[in-house]
């Protein structure tokens, strides 16, 4: 007998082992999210994709699915609490959407767009941070970066190489590179890394392929990251069941 | 006939691309003068907002004094205040001189700068002072609405400018909303 939860009123069928998140994009319910990849341990950082189950706050990636459990997700609380999210992350960074090769295709700015965010609300920080072009192939643009550790993830779990990790706390924190310099081009990163393909942001970005795609014609000019992201997860799980 | 609503425009620091994209109206901008009449704006070359208006739209950051100066009379002289653009509603493309000092901007235009002649920073007293960093308009006077592009889509203005003056909230739909 299938088990199943109710995500805003709806029945969610869920497997054992399946978190919130996962049985919802399962069953065609996008949540919102940035720190989470389904090839990813989660890591719920991002908090974007918060939902309330009895009352509580709980992020979804991290959340076992349980039987019969009430789950809000689509109130206009919580979608007021992640555009917040998001314009935080946006200020407390410094992201040139105009000027940036990933915009179209960036998952931080699709996000927004889902969000309907049409301003950044709160004073921005405009933090000075150190950009790092040193490597031939690929760029690390840490005004770019929001510190959801998917390369840091990705580079261990997926590439076995260690190339990243956080350094310092809170605001202070940043993108570090494991190198003897703590210079991208002294470090083992290669453009094919999922590390670099997973940014959801222009932090990481392959160079000489920018601007490949003219306005009109990007990935997020063409559909939403619901759309996007709810097919990548469908062909993923008939990949890996 | 209905009385038309009363708009001023201007930019502070931007590039006019804002401007240029909603003349992108195209023939629609016949029906929207219908329903709009211009006060102080670039495209009518009126310098000073003459009397209290319906509808301010600011592109642009605020990069020197004048800047302040211009805003807090639309904010004055405007029931509602729109910040229009990425520089307007972020700062945009001019706030990445933030990473540096002022001073090191001005030496690397006026003194390190190449060909240049007679290097000296200027100081003439008529041109405006810059501010040490340049930031968007909410950080200084209250905004009422955003409309966000780089520039907004002739389409956006449009959507915009219509629900605003039916009444109706302007929020964009999501194909609508642009950060570049």
């Amino acid at each position: 007998m299938s088990s199943s939860f109710f995500l805003d009123g709806k029945a969610i069928p869920f497997k054992e082992g399946q978190t919130v998140l996962q049985a919802a994009m399962s069953a065609g319910h996008y949540i919102p999210h940035l720190c989470w990849r389904p090839e990813l341990e989660p890591h719920s950082s991002c908090r974007l994709c918060t939902v309330i189950i009895s009352g509580k706050p709980f992020s979804s990636c991290t959340q076992p699915a349980m039987e019969g459990q009430n789950v809000e997700c689509d109130t206009p609380e919580l979608k007021a609490m992640r555009r917040a999210v998001t314009q935080l992350l946006f200020v407390e960074g410094n992201h040139y959407c105009p000027s940036c090769e990933e915009s179209g295709g960036c998952k931080l700015q699709a996000t927004a767009y889902y969000l309907g965010m049409q301003d950044n609300h709160f004073p921005h920080q405009f933090p000075v941070r150190v950009r790092d072009s040193s490597h031939p192939l690929v760029n690390l643009d840490r005004d770019r970066c929001i510190r959801c550790e998917t390369c840091v993830r990705a580079s261990r779990e997926l590439d076995g190489k260690n190339v990243f990790a956080i350094h310092g706390r809170g605001i202070r924190s940043k993108l570090a590179v494991n190198s003897p310099t703590g210079l991208l081009k002294d470090s083992g990163i290669s453009p094919e890394d999922m590390a670099v393909k997973l940014c959801p942001t222009g932090a990481l970005t392959v160079k000489r392929v920018g601007f490949e795609f003219p306005i009109g014609q990007r990935i997020f000019d063409q559909e939403s990251i619901a759309t996007l992201e709810l097919r990548e997860y469908a062909n993923q799980e008939a990949v890996h069941g | 006939m209905a009385e038309k609503l009363k708009v001023a425009t201007c930019s502070l620091a931007g590039c006019f691309g804002c401007h240029m994209s909603l003349l992108d109206v195209d023939e629609r901008l016949l029906e929207l003068l219908e329903i709009v009449e211009f006060d102080r704006s670039p495209i009518n070359d009126i310098k000073h907002i003459s009397q209290p208006v319906d509808l301010g739209l600011i592109e642009g950051g605020v990069c020197n004094a004048e800047n302040i100066h211009v805003l807090h009379e639309f904010r004055k002289m405007c029931k509602i205040l729109v910040a229009v653009g990425e520089c307007g509603i972020t700062g945009g493309i001019p706030s990445m001189r933030n990473s540096f000092t002022l001073k090191e901007c001005l030496e690397e235009a006026f003194v390190r700068g190449a060909g240049t002649e007679n290097a000296h920073i200027p100081d003439d007293p008529e041109i405006p002072l810059l501010l040490d960093k340049v930031r968007p308009l909410h950080h200084i006077v209250k905004i009422d609405y955003f409309l966000p592009g780089c520039p907004p889509s002739a389409e956006a203005f449009l959507y915009f400018l219509t629900e605003l003056m039916a009444g109706r909230d302007p929020s964009l739909p999501q194909e609508l909303i642009h950060f570049d």
